[in-house]
């Protein structure tokens, strides 16, 4: 038997953009086991939730994440609102699906941009981060910010968008469609990116199962599942199916991405064409009282938002749920028995959001 | 794909001693384990399993009786490794056949946990 050796893995790696930490188990150069911890950013948001009126959280839990900030702050509105049997008007929930397909795009780009970066592919990392800046820019001009929108609120959203607006939205993401279309070519057609990802870090269907995989690590491996099957917002009135591939490994989890980055263009069109004039928000009278279990499809899957309301203008406990969080035990079972060098790759296409796992 | 499935909140009352026999019948059944958490809500601790069935929720609710003598899921469900090693760590519970238990140190935070002494 080959001398086994523990190689620290993290929390400050180049490869990751925050911190984790992994023990790595290596035999010569394949890892054997992996033993993740976290905790190195827990920032107690959770606890906030007994400071802060139900109302002001919103802002707390937007700040869980700087990618997918604006879906956190919906699955929050969404759990208060279930909790307080809060109807949002229909106009507000488009709006609120238009901003979420949106930070999919952007953090999906974000996330090309990454791998790219992490197996050595420098202009193909700036392409993907210059096309994202076009979405920031949509954001910067329809809620005023880049990461942090603040336009979900209980009861509805806080900024309307002009037909001219979602016009012009229409207009620039079919205009940065054939850009997207020339980076696509290069992360599944390139000899060397597909070098790097065919075959590597497999996760098979039957284990996605097992293990609880969520999001496009799910999907990747050929599980049909995706929160916004089950009809929430506006996503019950548009016409979608779970973008799915079947050889789990770190290209299929880049595909997968890769296509819904052109589903959420679609999904947008299709809002912007069927979207309702109307109020944006409603009147929230009361406090919450009770408990509602939301759940949102982030770009990174599933995620949880529990809130229990005991009458006050402050909860008594909420949640957060992040999908990174339910991915970390596929991550280590793909780990087990991959290259060393492998590692970084696969850590990347479980697509971890570190700030989101620990709250 | 009009359905309301969001709205469906499915909450069960499970006892400590039935709680694995439920959670086998729930895995046998095809449920897909959601997420562990721990309140403390009305003087007591309670912890929420949610699970999912085709997007459906279904939710057993947990009463805390003996912190310190939980049944541990991951023998049906291993990767409710990662929530009650969280729950260990930041509330103090301990749960008994944890498959993978960490003894305190899969949260690395710079504060001393558990922190019980914040019950209200």
């Amino acid at each position: 038997m080959s001398k086994r050796t523990i190689i620290p893995f993290g929390p400050q790696h180049p490869v990751l953009p925050e911190p984790v930490h992994l023990d790595l188990v290596i035999e010569d150069e394949k890892v054997v086991e992996a033993i993740p911890s976290i905790g190195y950013i827990h920032r107690g948001l959770e606890k906030l939730v007994e400071k802060r009126e139900y109302t002001e959280m919103v802002y707390v839990i937007e700040r869980v994440c700087g990618i997918c900030s604006f879906g956190h702050g919906w699955g929050y509105c969404k759990s208060v609102e279930g909790n307080m049997g809060i109807v949002v008007p229909d106009r507000a929930e488009f709006l609120r699906c238009i901003w979420h397909e949106l930070s999919r795009i952007h953090s999906h780009l974000l996330w090309l941009g990454l791998l790219a970066d992490g197996f050595g592919f420098e202009s193909l990392f700036m392409h993907s981060w210059r096309i994202r800046e076009t979405i920031l820019d949509i954001f910067e001009k329809t809620t005023g910010g880049r990461v942090i929108f603040s336009v979900c609120k209980v009861g509805g959203v806080r900024k309307d968008i002009s037909a001219d607006g979602l016009s012009e939205i229409a207009g620039i993401l079919e205009g940065i469609k054939s850009e997207i279309m020339e980076l696509t070519n290069v992360f599944l057609e390139d000899y060397s990116v597909k070098n790097r990802l065919v075959g590597v870090g497999k996760l098979s269907h039957s284990d996605a199962i097992e293990l609880c995989t969520v999001g496009p690590m799910a999907r990747a491996s050929g599980v049909v599942q995706d929160i916004r099957l089950d009809g929430h917002g506006a996503y019950g009135k548009l016409n979608f199916a779970p973008i799915t591939e079947e050889d789990g490994d770190c290209y299929a989890r880049c595909k997968v991405r890769v296509r819904e980055v052109f589903q959420s263009i679609d999904l947008i069109k299709q809002a912007i064409e069927q979207i309702p004039e109307g109020d944006i928000a409603v009147a929230v009278k009361g406090n919450p009282q009770g408990e509602f279990v939301a759940r949102m499809e982030q770009p990174r899957g599933e995620a949880y938002y529990y809130s229990i309301g005991n009458g006050s203008k402050f909860l008594q406990r909420m949640r957060v749920r992040t999908p990174t969080n339910m991915n970390i035990p596929a991550m280590v079972k793909t780990l087990q028995g991959c290259d060393l060098a492998d590692v970084p790759m696969l850590i990347l296409t479980i697509d971890p959001c570190i700030s989101c796992t620990e709250r | 794909m009009s359905e309301e499935k969001h709205l469906i909140q499915n909450f069960i009352a499970v006892e400590a001693s039935n709680l694995l026999n439920v959670v086998q019948d729930m895995k046998t059944e095809g449920y897909r384990l959601g997420q562990i958490c721990a309140a403390y809500v009305n003087d007591v601790y309670q912890l929420l399993y949610s699970f999912d069935k085709e997007h459906v929720l279904t939710n057993l609710k947990l009463v805390v009786e003996d912190e310190g003598n939980l049944p541990s899921i991951t023998g049906i469900y291993w990767p409710a490794f990662i929530y009650e090693n969280e729950m260990q760590d930041l509330f103090g519970f301990k749960f008994k056949n944890l498959a993978l238990d960490y003894n305190g140190k899969f949260f690395k935070v710079s504060a001393p946990t558990p922190w019980k002494g914040e019950k209200k």
